[in-house]
This record gives structure tokens, C-alpha cells and sequence, in this order.
């Protein structure tokens, strides 16, 4: 739990945060596709919006579906603040732009937060959803601001460049989002271990005791609200730096949907699950976009999985096995993962499977019947592709069911055996 | 002696229903206060009125001489009153040493601070072990909330409602579901925090009223029908009639 860590020593902290720059420097060096520098660079971007969500969410408790309006304005003002700066306007390095966005974010976090936290709960999630809408019908009603359809084109490659840095190759492009998530990552790190932060938890938790322990609730929500549209902001200005566009899309609800999805998925009760949700979710929207047109039925199926069976997360998937691994008691488990991972790809072969042949047999099955999958030649008019998949797809399921019973009953022994050592 | 709580007249209404129908009461700084009363008297009512959790109906509520009618409940716990639960009402999630830190922040001045490390608030931090400490709670630092036994939980709410150092507290029914031995060990709590302070509290069982409290109030159908020394208080043939008669006969 987000409020439970009072490790004295810090050691551990520092070997996490180096790793992680360590780990953020060297993908690239490993990784050189330039796709690959794409889907890293909006990882990297996601992180910080994920995080900033989450202060909401997961620390604040506010369920928030438009999110995107401070990040995406946070990225219209630094499309509009790098071309002024190109025009020769004012001056401001590429590299503090996001600070532009991170300060659109603020000042409509002051200005639409207040409403918006007066109540909490639902109230909270239909006024934030209300001010969504609100913003993205301007994009349309204000076409010299938002760009109409088009959006706001920048050039990011502007003003001398220093040690030879300008900007114009992505790589250079990803560590300046890198570490500009590192700091994010940091600074929303420590917003945790603040008075603010953890009042934040205490609203989300007990609202009326919090208010008779001398806080207002509502001021609370609010100021943790603008803290987390000026890191919303910061992704916003990164993304227009990346992708040297800002259209209406940046403020949708799409966009507020998928950091909820991300957040949820990677565990909004654990500071760094956002983070591994960013990943999951960029990598399903990204590189699982590329491969299949079905990308968004994957991640709608994957976020129901998740929702039904792991409502932490993954991170409180991970942090359920430290109590396992302290009591050297990860060796019961390894064999049922393992029979749960074997039986686990042949379902999703099947799954896979089904859902491609489908999908190709309704776009194109008249004119086209011919299609590739996992490497296979095959007919989608055929009825032994269907029968092959439908069979991987029954079969799987019966088995994996079998390997998770077998997973269940390696737990019950281990909660026993836990239970028996702390009694 | 100046009065540290003042009640005038005050009435509350839900809907056409009077629950409290003009109560004065004053309380002198330092007393050690009982409202007793039958179920459903509006005990917890004019707690929940003085805390500012419900709006007066009328009538006006005075804490060291301002008024704090209209006060939401943040107003009124800053100036200097806290006030406990009925039903548990603490930071489930939150391991006993954050639930009672959280109680202490604001008073110590840190707000709405986001530029403080709580891990170096070397004044919070020894406060709520100083808190700790004294509701024996010391041993269960790290525990969840969420998790500890009924009395310890009990004595955790009593924890978070002084932590702040407030000078007038509110306890409604502290001992309420405890067993005799742990009831014993609550009156001893609540006489050692409430030292030197201001207490008024809402209590069923006889012993712990008439063991803690310098003055009692009865409340009956929303009216003080009484309000003097336990002494005074057991002799009164209209409190005996309304309430003593029948419910302290029972317990």
C-alpha cells in the first residue's frame, strides 16, 4: 500500500533510481529500430502522465476522466510557445518547454480544479468527464488556437544548438523525454512522502475524519489536483516536442480513457505501477497496434482480465510474491507457473487465433481470403483454420483452468505455511 | 473560571422532527463533562452539532467565547476542538503511527504543505510517538489500522482526536462494546489525556460517568433536564424519573 513504507534505510531507493537511469540510458544502445525509439520515447512520455494521473486516482482517490485536458493543453501552449520562439517572440531552450506545459497545466488545474474537487466520488468523475467534453468542443469552436482538424504544427529544431544537441534526431529527442521523467518520477515520488501527500491518502480513505483533524477536504483534492495537471502538462509539452504536432486528439477522451486504462492496469494502490501500466498499455497500443488491426479489442480484453482478476494491478501482482520470496517459498510456485504459462500461450494461440481469422474474415474475407498467422499460409473461407482455432481456443481454456486450480492450491499452501510462521 | 463551551438555545430540526429543542449548557474550561440520556435523547445530535458536522437549526454554540455556529468542521477543530466517533472513525488503510501523525499535522503548522519531508518532521514524528506512548499503543506502531483489535482501535480514535493538542475534546461513547477490564483501562486513558483540558463525553455506562465526570448533564427528548455534580445528579427525582429509573436499572 501507497502509505505503508517507513524503511530507514535508503539504500534501496537509490539502487531503484539509478537502475532506472541506468536501464533508460542503455534501451536505446540495445534497441536501435527507430520504431523502437518511438515506442520508448512515448513510454517514457506516458510514465509522467500515468504518475500524474495517479495522484489523483490512486493517492487522492479521484476517479478522473478527463485527465488529458491538462495535458493536452499543456502540449497547445507548447506548440504555440516553440513557434513564437521560432518567430523570434521570446526565448526559451527546447529542453524547458515541457515547462510551458507544465504551467498551461497549472493554471487550468487552478482554474477548472476548483469546481471539480469541490465533491468528491462520482460527482468528482461526472464533472471531470463534464469539463472533458467542455474542452474539446473548444478545440473545435477555436480553430486559431486548437488548428482546427490539422492541429498546430511545430518545428522543435530551433535556436543554436548547444554541444551539438538541436534536437533533430529522435535519440536525442528520447533522453530529453528521459529525463525529464526521471525528475517527474522524483519529484512525484517525493509528493508522497509530504504533508500534502499524505493528507491526499487520508481524504481518499476517510474524508469526514480528515476534516475533523483540522484539513479541508476540498482544499486538499484541489491543490493535488493542480500539482498533478502541472506533471500532466509536462507529458503534454513532451509530446509536442515528439511528435512536432498538437491536434484536438491530445485533449479527447480517448486519451483521458487510456491513462485510466494504463494507471488501472499497471495498479493505481502502488506509486510505481502506473509506471509498469504505461509500458503494458504503449506496448499494446504501439507495438501490438502494429502487428493487428485487433490491438484495441487485445487491450479492452486485457483491462477486463485485469479488472476481474487482478483489481491491484500488476504491481500488487508482484508485490503479492515478496512475502513468498522472503520465506524462500517461491519454489512451490514454480511449477504451477509454469504449467499455468504453457497451458496459458495455448489458450491465447487459440484466442489469438479466433480473433484474427475473424476479423480478416469480415474486413476482407470476400476479396481476400489469403492471410498469415504465427507464420502459417491460411484460408479464412477454410473451415480447418476456424476448426484448428477454435480447438486451440476450447482446449487451452480446459487445461489452463487445470493449471490455475493447481496454481490456487500452491497458494492455499503457502498463505497456510504464512500464516503458521507469523502465528 | 472562564467557559470553555457555550450552548444557546440551540435547536435542531430534521425535517419537522426536533431532535435537540433548545439546549443551554455551558461548560467552564477544565471540567471534566457527561451528557448521559436515553437512547435516542439527541446525545450524539448535539455532539455532531457542536463539531460542526450538522448545521444548528438555531440557537447559537460558543467556544471560548466566539461563536462557532456556522463553522465547517475543519473551522472548528483549528480553533482549538476535537472530537471522537461513535462508530470507529479512523485511517483504515494507514498503520496506527501515520493515523495519529496525519492528527497532528495541522496543528503543528505544516497545512497543506508539499515542500516538507514528513520523514524529517522531527517534531511531528515525536509527537505522534509521544501520542502513541500514551494510548499504549507503541507496540502496534506499524500495524494497519484496519487490523487491530475493537479496543485498540477504540483507543486509537481516542489517540487521533487528541493527538492535535486541542483544548476542548469531544468523546462520544468511548467505551462503548469494551469488556469491564478494557473499560477500566479506557476510563484511565481518557482521565490521563483529558488532563488539564476540557471534556465533554457522551457516555452509557454509569461507572465511567459517575467515575470521570466532575459535572453531568441529562438530556431527555432533546432538552437538559438536568446539569450538576454526579452527586446532585443521582438524587434528582426528575432524572431518576426519565432516565436512572429505567436504564441504570437494567445495566
Amino acid at each position: 500500500m501507497a502509505t505503508l513504507e517507513y524503511r530507514p534505510l535508503n539504500l534501496g531507493r537509490w539502487v531503484v533510481w539509478g537502475a532506472s537511469a541506468l536501464v533508460m540510458i542503455v534501451l536505446p544502445l540495445i534497441f536501435t529500430s527507430g520504431f523502437t525509439l518511438t515506442l520508448m520515447s512515448q513510454i517514457g512520455i506516458g510514465i509522467i502522465f500515468a504518475l500524474s494521473y495517479n495522484m489523483l486516482l490512486g493517492q487522492g482517490g479521484m476517479l478522473s476522466f478527463g485527465h488529458a485536458v491538462y495535458s493536452g493543453l499543456g502540449a497547445y501552449f507548447s506548440a504555440h510557445a516553440l513557434n513564437l520562439v521560432a518567430k523570434g517572440g521570446f526565448s526559451i531552450p527546447v529542453a524547458l518547454l515541457p515547462l510551458v506545459g507544465g504551467a498551461a497545466g497549472l493554471v487550468f488545474g487552478i482554474l477548472f480544479g476548483y469546481v471539480t474537487t469541490k465533491k468528491s466520488g462520482t460527482t468528482f468523475a461526472m464533472i471531470s468527464l463534464g469539463i472533458g467534453e467542455m474542452v474539446f468542443a473548444c478545440s473545435l469552436m477555436f480553430p486559431d488556437f486548437f488548428g482546427g482538424e490539422a492541429g498546430i504544427t511545430v518545428n522543435r529544431v530551433i535556436g543554436e544548438s548547444f554541444l551539438g544537441i538541436t534536437y533533430g534526431p529522435a535519440i536525442q529527442v528520447y533522453y530529453l523525454i528521459m529525463a525529464w521523467a526521471l525528475v517527474c518520477m522524483a519529484a512525484m515520488f517525493a509528493w508522497t512522502q509530504t504533508p500534502l501527500g499524505r493528507m491526499a491518502n487520508a481524504v481518499r480513505d476517510n474524508p469526514e475524519r480528515t476534516e475533523f483533524v483540522g484539513y479541508d477536504t476540498h482544499m486538499v483534492r484541489f491543490l493535488t489536483l493542480v500539482l498533478s495537471a502541472f506533471f500532466a502538462g509536462i507529458a503534454g509539452g513532451l509530446n509536442c516536442i515528439n511528435y512536432e504536432i498538437v491536434t484536438a486528439e491530445n485533449v479527447g477522451a480517448l486519451r483521458s480513457a487510456g491513462v485510466l486504462l494504463a494507471t488501472f492496469i499497471g495498479g493505481a494502490g502502488f506509486f510505481f505501477g502506473p509506471i509498469i501500466g504505461a509500458i503494458v498499455f504503449f506496448v499494446m497500443v504501439i507495438a501490438v497496434g502494429a502487428m493487428t488491426k485487433a490491438w484495441a479489442f487485445y487491450l479492452g480484453l486485457l483491462f477486463l482480465v485485469m479488472v476481474l482478476y487482478a483489481p491491484g494491478g500488476f504491481a500488487s501482482l508482484i508485490l503479492m510474491h515478496v512475502p513468498v520470496i522472503k520465506a524462500r517459498l517461491m519454489r512451490r510456485l514454480w511449477l504451477p507457473y509454469a504449467a499455468a504459462l504453457a497451458t496459458g500461450l495455448v489458450l491465447l494461440t487459440g484466442l489469438v487465433s479466433v480473433v484474427e481469422i475473424t476479423y480478416h474474415y469480415s474486413l476482407a474475407g470476400s476479396t481476400d481470403p489469403g492471410m498469415t498467422l504465427f507464420g502459417f499460409a491460411l484460408d479464412v473461407t477454410d473451415t480447418i483454420p476456424w476448426a484448428v482455432a477454435i480447438v486451440l481456443l476450447v482446449g487451452g481454456f480446459v487445461i489452463s483452468r487445470l493449471a490455475w486450480s493447481a496454481v490456487g492450491r500452491a497458494w492455499g499452501d503457502i498463505i497456510h505455511v504464512l500464516q503458521q510462521q507469523s502465528a | 473560571m472562564s467557559t470553555a463551551i457555550e450552548l444557546r438555545g440551540v435547536t435542531k430540526n430534521f425535517g419537522n422532527t426536533a431532535i435537540i429543542r433548545g439546549v443551554d449548557l455551558a461548560i467552564p474550561r477544565g471540567e471534566r463533562h457527561a451528557i448521559i440520556g436515553p437512547n435516542g435523547a439527541g446525545k450524539s445530535t448535539l455532539f455532531n452539532l457542536i463539531s460542526g458536522r450538522y448545521p444548528v437549526s438555531g440557537g447559537d454554540i460558543l467556544l471560548n467565547g466566539e461563536s462557532i455556529t456556522s463553522l465547517k468542521p475543519f473551522e472548528i477543530n483549528r480553533r482549538g476542538l476535537s472530537r471522537s466517533f461513535q462508530v470507529t472513525n479512523i485511517f483504515q488503510r494507514m498503520s496506527v503511527f501515520e493515523n495519529i501523525r496525519c492528527a497532528v499535522l495541522w496543528s503543528l503548522g505544516y497545512k497543506y504543505s508539499f515542500w516538507h519531508r514528513l520523514g524529517g518532521l522531527k517534531d511531528a514524528n515525536l509527537r505522534a510517538e509521544e501520542v502513541m506512548e500514551s494510548i499504549g499503543l507503541k507496540r502496534r506502531r506499524d500495524t494497519f489500522a484496519g487490523v487491530l483489535t475493537y479496543a485498540e482501535q477504540r483507543a486509537l480514535e481516542i489517540g487521533v482526536t487528541i493527538a492535535g493538542g486541542a483544548e476542548v475534546i469531544l468523546l462520544d461513547e468511548p467505551t462503548a462494546g469494551m469488556s469491564r477490564s478494557e473499560t477500566a483501562d479506557a476510563v484511565e486513558l481518557i482521565r490521563k489525556v483529558s488532563q488539564g483540558k476540557t471534556l465533554i463525553m457522551v457516555e452509557h455506562d454509569m461507572g465511567v460517568v459517575f467515575n470521570l465526570a466532575d459535572r453531568i448533564s441529562v438530556l431527555v427528548y432533546g432538552e437538559v433536564i438536568a446539569s450538576d455534580v454526579p452527586q446532585n445528579i443521582r438524587g434528582n427525582k426528575a432524572v431518576q424519573e426519565a432516565y436512572l429509573g429505567t436504564e441504570a436499572g437494567a445495566h
